[in-house]
């Protein structure tokens, strides 16, 4: 079981490729994979997991967008389309884009890039599965069986008077959230005390301190939306009155609760974004990360603004005053993302710049980050916001941040990470076309809704004026190309894995951190050995051999065929 | 180059190291450091309810200092006794697992179950008198008593049911107050059922003599968390009883 028991020698590589054991046939059965400890193969789950997830949501934002082609409906009733936003809104938030990045590339790269044998808690890792699993069986049941019409936001009092399924919603959506503090708190302390010697803090790869900064939000904010969905079931079963007026209760508390946790939600999706991101664009410019220190603070910086900017979501419900700081106080979070993306650019800046799907995606990352990031501002600004308060351009917006920038850096990931994760490579014109695909196709659709908002198209509605028509009609069309990319993506990736051509090379890209340094794919207990020891973004010692179409470790010319 | 499997073959085993730690002292800073976050996560937990307690009392202080007449102070003085010596206790077991005293470990956390057993049949018994008296709120809400015991609602010589004008009359929002108080007291309750189920495993463990001065990770850890379901019941217990 044990791949380290053959090594004796330096020549680890060599040993590992002749048995060919790693962690994907190390052990078989369907058994040894739902049992399994292994923070590799359980990332692997993930990916099977959240890939389902996004089918279904990407399936119900396709029904919404067709519905809205007309302005009186297509085929859909009216609580039919409402159940229908709820079901992509619910599903996209609490079960792909949360867990996204951090539970399949967090959970896969993490401790290869720690150099760590595994995270600190396999167990509960395994147990942040199920609990995921289990979440989403919760949620989609008494979604699609009972139906439910609130919006993923659950605002009471309609939350507590409808007469759809919100108990079972809530306790499902409940579950999911310790399925992410637990990822979380396996993080947090995997890199405070699994750090190998050699491994300081201002050495971890910028993903690290990405998913870092993402972790602690989720061990901090996620317990309160645990409390407040439980307070919400609390009070549609036994009326306890805590958020209805009539009984002294105050239904503006639970939207304090609900953004204080959902508020830092949105950096629970973006953080770990922004962490790969910076390995993308550092790798594929073949150039050091410009401003570490700076990046890796920022999203310290983000982490803890998150907590303070909540009540932007109530400008329209709070004291004047209030609005007032917690305006200033969003105006504070565009700082440390600003500081991130400048320093992106300035990393391509006379890199060597290979235009390969990752990169691509990374690109495409910088692009619509700046859009949803700069769009944020008139959200933030007092005056604008109450013109766009609750309309289409809100809608635009935090798609911008989620899709454009969270699912773009997913995909980015994935691309990244695949010939490791399965040592199979993918058919790379067929990537390229379809991450383009994703591109035009995202921004068919989101553009438009920008003008909607801005002329007036409130979010959330079924039915809408001829004027905006034209526009819908657009938006509609882009959600089709960008089905068509992602559908691309699952047949190439499934051909890959089927059929792909075998990847047997550490290091493809030339990526400096460990996880390029260990075998493809990695074996078992990650390293071979003790794990190695490379500086991070530092590119020098790792040069191009043409002989096996991959990059190799040398300390000096003669040792390249090492 | 060791690898992890002969790393740990010189690791005696009474140590029970987990393959992906270094050393017993990584692995048990580890377990710690951990169980600290979880802690945190907890307070967070309960933080919502703290919340939205100050929310409701500065709403409704004269509520409050009503509804709190029903709550009975030398039950709740007797339960908070009980847990601060099942906290004393579960310390108590820890230092007997780092010792290796197995015999007083295993008397520790039988004292300790105890004292929760016993916390939780005083609960229960409070519980018990609220919803007898119509106070947990649900569809069938309605006091029957005021705080001193004295029925809200007589019956007059024609056979009417009428206020009673010897009782002290029950406030408006009465409900939300005990909305909150089942809250709280229950999500404490359950976390205390949660600890006996922990503990009670951590004696079987004890029973088959895992724990030494080389292992005694889970019981520490577990001491933890008992002591911050104690504290919150000290923060529960004035914040719900002492009230005026
Ligand atoms: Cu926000």
């Amino acid at each position: 079981m044990s791949s380290e028991a053959h090594v004796a020698d330096g020549s680890a590589v060599h040993a590992e490729h002749e048995t060919g054991e790693n962690y994907l046939n190390c052990s078989h059965g369907l058994r040894s994979w739902l049992l399994t400890l292994d923070h590799k193969r359980i990332a692997v789950m993930y990916l099977a997991g959240l890939a389902g997830a996004l089918f279904l949501g990407g399936i119900m934002a396709l029904v919404v967008r067709l519905e809205l082609w007309t302005g009186d409906g297509l085929v859909l009733s009216d609580d039919l389309y409402n159940h229908a936003f709820t079901l992509h809104g619910a599903i996209m938030t609490f079960l792909f884009i949360i867990p996204g990045i951090p539970a399949v590339f967090g959970n896969f790269a993490l401790p290869l890039m720690l150099g760590a044998k595994d995270v600190a808690f396999p167990r509960l890792n395994l147990l942040s599965w199920y609990l995921w699993i289990t979440g989403a069986v919760f949620a989609i049941v008494s979604m699609v069986v009972g139906a439910v019409d609130t919006g993923w936001t659950f605002y009471t009092p309609y939350s507590t008077q409808t007469s759809t399924q919100v108990i079972n919603m809530t306790m499902g959506v409940f579950i999911l959230g310790f399925s992410s503090i637990f990822t979380g708190l396996n993080f947090v302390v995997t890199i405070h005390k699994l750090r190998p010697a050699g491994m300081t803090w201002w050495r971890m790869p910028l993903m690290l301190w990405g998913l870092y900064a993402t972790a602690i939000i989720q061990v901090l904010a996620t317990p309160v939306l645990g409390i407040t969905l439980l307070l919400l079931v609390a009070e549609r079963a036994l009326g306890v009155g805590i958020f209805d007026p009539s009984l002294g209760g105050d239904p503006l508390l639970y939207q304090h609760f609900f953004w204080f946790y959902s508020h830092p939600a949105v950096y629970i999706m973006i953080l770990p974004a922004m962490g790969v991101i910076s390995e993308l664009i550092s790798v594929h410019s073949r150039k050091t990360i410009f401003g570490y220190h700076a990046i890796a603070l920022s999203s310290v910086a983000i982490a803890a603004f998150s907590f303070i900017v909540w009540g932007h979501h109530m400008f329209t419900a709070m004291s004047p005053m209030g609005n007032m700081i917690f305006s200033a106080l969003t105006f504070s979070v565009s700082i440390p993302s600003a500081v991130k993306t400048f320093n992106w650019l300035a990393t391509l800046y006379r890199g060597h710049i290979r235009l390969n799907a990752p990169m691509l995606y990374a690109l495409a990352f910088i692009f619509l980050f700046g859009i949803g990031g700069l769009t944020g501002l008139f959200l933030g600004a007092l005056a604008t916001d109450i013109h766009l308060h609750d309309t289409y351009f809100v809608v635009a917006h935090f798609h911008f941040v989620m899709v454009g920038s969270t699912l773009i850096a997913f995909l980015g990931a994935l691309h990244y990470w695949w010939p490791k994760m399965f040592g199979k490579a993918y058919d790379e014109t067929l990537a390229k076309i379809a991450c383009i695909l994703v591109f035009i196709g995202f921004n068919v659709t989101f553009l438009p809704q920008f003008v909607l908002g801005t002329r007036g198209m409130p979010r959330r509605y079924h039915n809408f004026l001829p004027e905006f028509q034209g526009l819908h009609q657009a938006s509609t069309v882009g959600a089709f190309i960008l089905a068509i990319g992602l559908f691309l993506i699952l047949v190439y990736l499934w051909k890959s894995l089927v059929s792909g051509k075998k990847v047997t090379v550490d290091n493809p890209w030339g990526g400096s951190s460990l996880e390029w340094l260990t075998t493809t794919p990695p074996p078992h207990y990650n390293f071979v050995g003790e794990p190695p020891e490379h500086d991070v973004y530092d590119y020098h010692d790792i040069r191009y051999d043409a002989a096996i179409d991959g990059y190799v470790l040398s300390k000096n010319e003669g040792d390249a065929a090492r | 180059m060791s690898s992890a499997a002969d790393h740990h073959a010189e690791v005696d085993p009474a140590y029970r190291l987990a393959h992906h730690f270094e050393s017993p002292e990584q692995q048990f800073e580890t377990g710690k450091f951990g169980m600290w976050a979880f802690l945190v996560t907890e307070i967070l937990f309960f933080s919502g309810l703290f919340t939205a307690y100050s929310v409701y009392r500065s709403n409704e202080a004269d509520l409050f200092s009503y509804a709190s007449g029903y709550l009975d102070t030398t039950l709740g003085c007797i339960n908070t006794a009980v847990l601060i010596l099942s906290s004393l206790t579960m310390a108590w077991a820890v230092r007997c697992a780092q010792l290796g005293q197995q015999r007083g470990l295993k008397f520790c956390l039988i004292v300790t179950l105890l004292c929760a057993g016993g916390f939780m049949g005083i609960k229960s018994v409070e519980y018990h008198h609220k919803i007898h008296n119509g106070l947990f709120p649900n569809a069938h809400f309605g006091a029957h008593e005021d705080p001193d015991g004295v029925p809200l609602h007589i019956t007059d010589e024609s056979g009417a049911t009428v206020a009673n004008p010897a009782a002290r009359p029950a406030p408006e929002n009465l409900r939300s107050f005990f909305g909150i108080y089942f809250c709280m007291t229950g999500l404490h309750g359950l976390h205390v059922l949660i600890g006996m189920g922990v503990i009670f495993w951590l004696y079987l463990r004890a029973r088959r003599g895992e724990f030494g001065p080389k292992y005694f990770g889970p019981i520490d850890f577990t001491a933890l968390y008992w002591h911050v379901v104690d504290l919150i019941w000290i923060f529960l217990f004035p914040l719900l009883y002492l009230i005026h």
